[in-house]
C-alpha cells in the first residue's frame, strides 16, 4: 500500500507539467512553424534574458486548446498566420487590446486590428503567377480576368479548403460583392486544367511542367521554388494593379486575457515589430515585412513594386464563412 | 449488492472502461446536438453527398484491395514454399512502418504531372503522355491507402492460417477438394475472426485517416470534420459529422458480433502445416508476385525519402532530432502499456462472460480507432478542462497554491487517448488467440479449483502471450505514427518525428520533411521485424487441443 501511494505522488511529479508564472518567461501558442520563428525566439532570449516557451499547432485548433484551458491557461501570445484565424480569436473573446504607440508606428492600420486586440508581423501577398513560355504578360490583368474562357484548361488552383483561399475569396466577396464573386469563381473552376492541389508549391510545379499557364499563389512559395530551382519558367505577376490592388494577408499576434505577463508580452511584439525583428521575421520565408521601413529580401525586392488592396483584413475573417460557403455552392473542391 | 457486483464483475469492468473511452465521445455527441441549423443545411446540401459517396467508393476500394493483397500474400507464404517466402514472410509486414500520409506524399511526387515518371515519358514517348491516369483520383487515393495498410490484413489472415493446424486442410484434399477450393471453402473461412479483425482494423483506419486523403485533396468524412471546423469555425456542426462516423462504426461492430454468435473456430489435434513445395514456374509467379508488392509499399517508397533525406539532409539535421527521437519514443511506450493493460482486460471479461450487454459494451470501448485523432482530443480537452476544475477545487481546500491546472497540457493525457484511439489494435489479435481457448480448458482448469484471476494469469495469459505481443507491436507503432492528437495535446517540449513531418509537409518542404520520415520508418522497422520472430515459437501451440 504504502509503495503504491509513493509511486502515485512520484509519477504525479513526473507527469504533471507544472509551470509556474514567472516574469522571465513567455509562453507561446504558435501557428507559425517552428523552422519559420524559432530563431527570432532565440535571439529574444539572448538579448532580453526572457525565456519563450512555445508549442507549434494549427491555427484553429490553438484556439480551441485556449478555450478550453480558460483562465488557467499558461498562453501568453497566440501567433498565427491569416487574417481569418486573428478575427476568429477575437470573436471567441481571447485577446485583449493593447494601447501601444511602438505599435502604432511600426505597422500600418489595414495590417492590425481596428481595436488593436491584433498585430500583422510580415505580409504575405497572394497572386497570379505564370508560365513564362506560354503565357505574354500583357494578356494578364486581374483574379476576375482568369475566370476568362480564354483561361480554359489552363488555369491551376491550390485547394479550397486552404485558408488562404477562403480569404482570398472573402476579399473579392468584400470588394466586387457576393454575385459577382460567384461568377468568378465559377470561371476559375471551369478553367482548371487539373483538380486543385493540395499545396501552392505543387500548383507553382504543374505550372513550370506544363500542366497549367497560370495559377494563384502566395509569393514565398514562389520565392522558395526559384531560390532551389533557378531555371524555372515562372514569372510573378502583380494582380488588380489599375483597380483594387494585390490581394495581401498578414501572419500576425495578439495578447491573450488571460495572460499572467501581459507587458512582457508587448514588449515582446513590439520588438517583434522593429526593424532588427521584422528584418528575420519576414526574410525567414521571403514574406514582406510588415514595418514599411524595413526593405524586402534581396531576392523579393527582384520582383518588382505592387500596389496592395488595403481593405481592412477583418473583412477576410468575418466573410470566411460565406466564402467557404460560396466556394462549395460552385464546387471549388 | 457484493453478490451483485460479484456476478457481474466482468460487466462493470468492462463499463468503467467503457465510461472512460467513451465520455470524450460523448462530449463530441452532445456538442453535434446544439449544431447552428445554418451552417448545418449548407453541409448538408453542398458537402454531405460527396462526402458520402467518396467514402463508400474508398473504404469499399481500400477493403477489397486490402482483402486481396493480405489473404493471397498470407496464403502463399504459409502454405507453400517457394523460392525468397522465408525472407517474404518475414519483410512483408514493414510497409506497417511507413505512415499513410507519408506514403501519400511520396507517391504524388512521384507520379503526378511534374513527377520524375510523367516527365520521363513527356521526354520520351510523348505521343502516349496524355494517356497517364490522374493519380490524384479515386484509385491513386485507393491504391496508396492500401499500400499502406495491407499488412494489417495479411498479418492477421496468417497468424489465422499458421494456428489452423493441418487436419482440417487435409480432411478437405481427401475429399478431392482442389488447392483453390480448398482455400475458399476450408482455409477462408475457418480464419474469419482473423482476417475480420484485420479488415476492421483496415476499415476504422480508412476513415479515420484524415493525412493521406488531404494530400489526395479527396473529400472523405474526415477531411468534411475538418473543414466544418477550420473553415466555419464551428465544432459543433464538426462534431455532427463526426457522430455520424461513429455509428457507422457502432453498426458494422454490432452486426460484426451478431455474426460471429456461438460461432467456435478453435480446432482439434493441432499440427503445423507442412508446406507444399512449388515447382519452378509457379515459383517464380509467387516470387514476382511479392516481390512487386513488397516494392511498391516498401522499396519505392524507401528510396525516395533516402533520395531526399540526401538532398536536404544538411539544412535539416540538427540535434534536436535525438530529442524528438526519444520523445517518440517515450510517449509510444508509455500508450503501448496502457493501451495494452486495458485491452487485456476488457477482452478477457468479454471472452468468458460472453454475455450480451457484456458484448456491446466492450465494443463501445473499441469505436474510437475510427474517429479523426482530432475530434477525440477535442473530446478530451472538454473532459480535461472539467477535471481540472473539480481538482483544483479540491487541492484548493488542503493547499491553496497556485495550481492552473493538473491534468491539462500533461503527459497523463495523451497515453489515455492513445489507448482511447488504437485499443482496437490491441484489442483484436489478443481476442482473436482468445477464441482457440476451448471452454474445456476452461472446465478443466475449475476442476483442479484453478479460478478467477489465477485462471487468467497461470492459464489464459501465457496462451495469449502472442496476441499481446502482436497488439503491443502494432499498437506502438501506431502510437509512433500518430500525429493530430499528439499535435493538440501534447505537453510543451513533447514534439515528435510525426509532429515534425506535419509542420515541414504543410509548408510543402517534402525534401525536408525526409528526414523525419525517413527516422520514423526505421524506428518502426525494429519492432515490426521483430514481429516476424513470433511465429518461430511453437511451444505454447502444442497446447490446443
Amino acid at each position: 500500500m504504502k509503495q503504491s501511494v509513493f509511486i502515485v505522488l512520484i509519477s504525479i511529479f513526473i507527469f504533471t507539467g507544472y509551470a509556474a508564472a514567472s516574469e522571465k518567461e513567455l509562453v507561446v501558442y504558435t501557428a507559425r512553424k517552428e523552422h519559420l520563428i524559432k530563431d527570432l525566439f532565440e535571439k529574444y532570449e539572448k538579448e532580453h534574458g526572457v525565456k519563450i516557451i512555445y508549442i507549434t499547432g494549427k491555427a484553429a485548433v490553438l484556439l480551441q486548446r485556449i478555450l478550453s484551458e480558460g483562465s488557467g491557461t499558461n498562453a501568453d501570445i497566440l501567433l498565427t498566420v491569416d487574417a481569418g484565424n486573428l478575427w476568429q480569436a477575437v470573436q471567441k473573446d481571447i485577446l485583449v487590446p493593447v494601447e501601444s504607440k511602438i505599435l502604432k508606428e511600426n505597422i500600418p492600420s489595414h495590417y492590425r486590428d481596428p481595436e488593436n486586440r491584433w498585430f500583422g508581423l510580415s505580409v504575405r501577398a497572394r497572386t497570379i503567377v505564370y508560365n513564362t513560355n506560354a503565357v505574354k504578360k500583357a494578356d494578364l490583368h486581374s483574379y476576375e480576368d482568369l475566370a476568362d474562357a480564354k483561361w480554359k484548361n489552363r488555369l491551376l488552383l491550390r485547394t479550397s479548403k486552404k485558408v488562404y483561399n477562403q480569404s482570398l475569396v472573402a476579399m473579392l466577396i468584400a470588394t466586387v460583392g457576393e454575385d459577382r464573386t460567384t461568377k468568378i469563381v465559377k470561371g476559375w473552376v471551369t478553367n482548371l486544367a487539373a483538380p486543385p492541389y493540395s499545396s501552392d508549391t505543387k500548383v507553382l510545379e504543374a505550372i513550370a511542367a506544363g500542366q497549367g499557364d497560370v495559377g494563384i499563389v502566395n509569393t514565398y512559395y514562389y520565392g522558395r521554388l526559384m531560390k532551389k530551382n533557378p531555371d524555372l519558367p515562372l514569372a510573378i505577376f502583380w494582380a488588380d494593379q489599375d483597380d483594387k490592388g494585390v490581394h495581401v494577408n498578414v501572419s500576425g499576434a495578439g495578447i491573450l486575457n488571460h495572460s499572467k505577463n501581459k507587458e512582457e508580452a508587448v514588449r515582446f511584439i513590439e520588438w517583434l515589430s522593429a526593424k532588427d525583428a521584422q528584418k528575420i521575421f519576414a526574410d525567414a520565408n521571403m514574406e514582406y515585412p510588415v514595418n514599411t521601413q524595413v526593405a524586402p529580401h534581396a531576392d523579393v525586392k527582384t520582383w518588382g513594386t505592387f500596389k496592395e488592396s488595403t481593405v481592412n483584413l477583418a473583412k477576410a475573417g468575418q466573410l470566411q464563412a460565406d466564402a467557404v460557403k460560396l466556394m462549395d455552392k460552385v464546387g471549388y473542391k | 449488492m457484493l453478490q451483485l457486483i460479484n456476478n457481474n464483475r466482468n460487466f462493470i469492468v468492462s463499463l468503467f472502461f467503457a465510461v472512460m473511452i467513451i465520455s470524450p465521445v460523448m462530449v463530441i455527441l452532445l456538442s453535434g446536438f446544439q449544431a447552428e441549423i445554418e451552417i448545418w443545411t449548407h453541409i448538408k446540401q453542398y458537402v454531405l453527398p460527396d462526402l458520402v459517396k467518396n467514402t463508400v467508393i474508398l473504404i469499399i476500394g481500400v477493403l477489397s484491395t486490402t482483402a486481396v493483397l493480405g489473404i493471397s500474400l498470407a496464403w502463399l507464404t504459409s502454405f507453400y514454399d517457394f523460392f525468397g517466402r522465408s525472407i517474404f514472410h518475414r519483410i512483408l509486414l514493414l510497409p506497417l512502418a511507413i505512415p499513410a500520409y507519408v506514403m501519400a506524399f511520396i507517391y504524388t511526387g512521384l507520379l503526378d504531372f511534374s513527377g520524375p515518371v510523367q516527365t520521363f515519358i513527356r521526354s520520351t514517348m510523348p505521343s502516349i503522355a496524355p494517356c497517364f491516369p490522374q493519380i490524384r483520383s479515386a484509385w491513386g487515393v485507393i491504391a496508396v491507402i492500401s499500400l499502406s495498410i495491407f499488412p494489417y490484413v495479411y498479418l492477421m489472415a496468417s497468424s489465422g492460417f499458421r494456428s489452423m493446424g493441418k487436419s482440417m486442410i487435409e480432411a478437405s484434399q481427401s475429399l478431392h477438394a482442389g488447392r483453390l477450393s480448398t482455400l475458399f471453402r476450408v482455409t477462408i473461412p475457418m480464419a474469419r475472426p482473423w482476417i475480420f479483425g484485420g479488415l476492421i482494423l483496415v476499415f476504422m483506419e480508412t476513415l479515420a485517416d484524415f493525412g493521406a486523403v488531404s494530400v489526395f485533396n479527396y473529400d472523405t468524412f474526415t477531411t468534411g470534420v475538418y473543414k466544418a471546423w477550420y473553415g466555419f469555425f464551428s465544432i459543433s456542426a464538426a462534431s455532427q459529422l463526426a457522430s455520424i462516423l461513429v455509428a457507422i462504426v457502432l453498426f458494422i461492430f454490432l452486426t460484426e458480433s451478431y455474426f460471429k454468435k456461438k460461432q467456435q473456430f478453435f480446432t482439434k489435434g493441432y499440427e503445423a502445416v507442412t508446406r507444399i513445395k512449388m515447382n519452378r514456374i509457379r515459383s517464380f509467379f509467387a516470387f514476382g508476385f511479392c516481390s512487386i508488392i513488397f516494392g511498391l509499399s516498401f522499396i519505392v517508397p524507401v528510396f525516395q525519402l533516402l533520395f531526399w533525406t540526401i538532398t536536404s539532409f544538411k539544412v535539416e539535421i540538427d540535434v534536436h532530432y535525438v530529442t524528438l527521437l526519444k520523445n517518440t519514443i517515450v510517449l509510444g511506450v508509455l500508450g503501448t502499456v496502457f493501451t495494452m493493460g486495458v485491452a487485456i482486460i476488457l477482452a478477457y471479461s468479454n471472452r468468458s462472460m460472453g454475455d450480451i450487454k457484456t458484448g456491446i459494451v466492450s465494443k463501445l470501448c473499441l469505436s474510437g480507432y475510427a474517429l479523426p485523432g482530432t475530434v477525440l482530443a477535442v473530446g478530451m480537452m472538454g473532459i480535461i478542462a472539467w477535471l481540472d476544475k473539480t481538482l483544483i477545487g479540491m487541492v484548493g481546500i488542503f493547499g491553496g497554491y497556485p495550481i492552473s491546472g493538473i491534468l491539462k497540457g500533461t503527459l497523463w493525457v495523451l497515453p489515455i487517448c492513445y489507448m482511447i484511439r488504437f485499443l482496437t489494435a490491441g484489442y483484436n489479435p489478443v481476442f482473436s488467440n482468445m477464441t482457440r481457448l476451448t471452454s474445456s480448458m476452461d472446465e478443466a482448469a475449475r476442476i483442479m479449483k484453478v479460478t478467477g484471476f489465477k485462471l487468467l494469469t497461470k492459464i489464459h495469459l501465457p496462451l495469449i502471450r502472442r496476441g499481446i505481443i502482436t497488439g503491443s507491436i502494432l499498437v506502438f507503432v501506431e502510437i509512433m505514427k500518430e500525429m493530430p492528437v499528439t499535435l493538440m495535446l501534447r505537453p510543451f517540449g513533447w514534439d515528435t518525428l510525426a509532429v515534425k513531418i506535419f509542420e515541414l509537409t504543410s509548408e510543402g518542404e517534402w525534401e525536408r520533411a525526409a528526414l523525419p520520415a525517413i527516422t520514423l520508418v526505421l524506428a518502426g522497422m525494429i519492432p515490426i521485424i521483430s514481429l516476424t520472430f513470433l511465429g518461430r515459437n511453437k511451444k505454447q501451440n502444442v497446447i490446443t487441443g
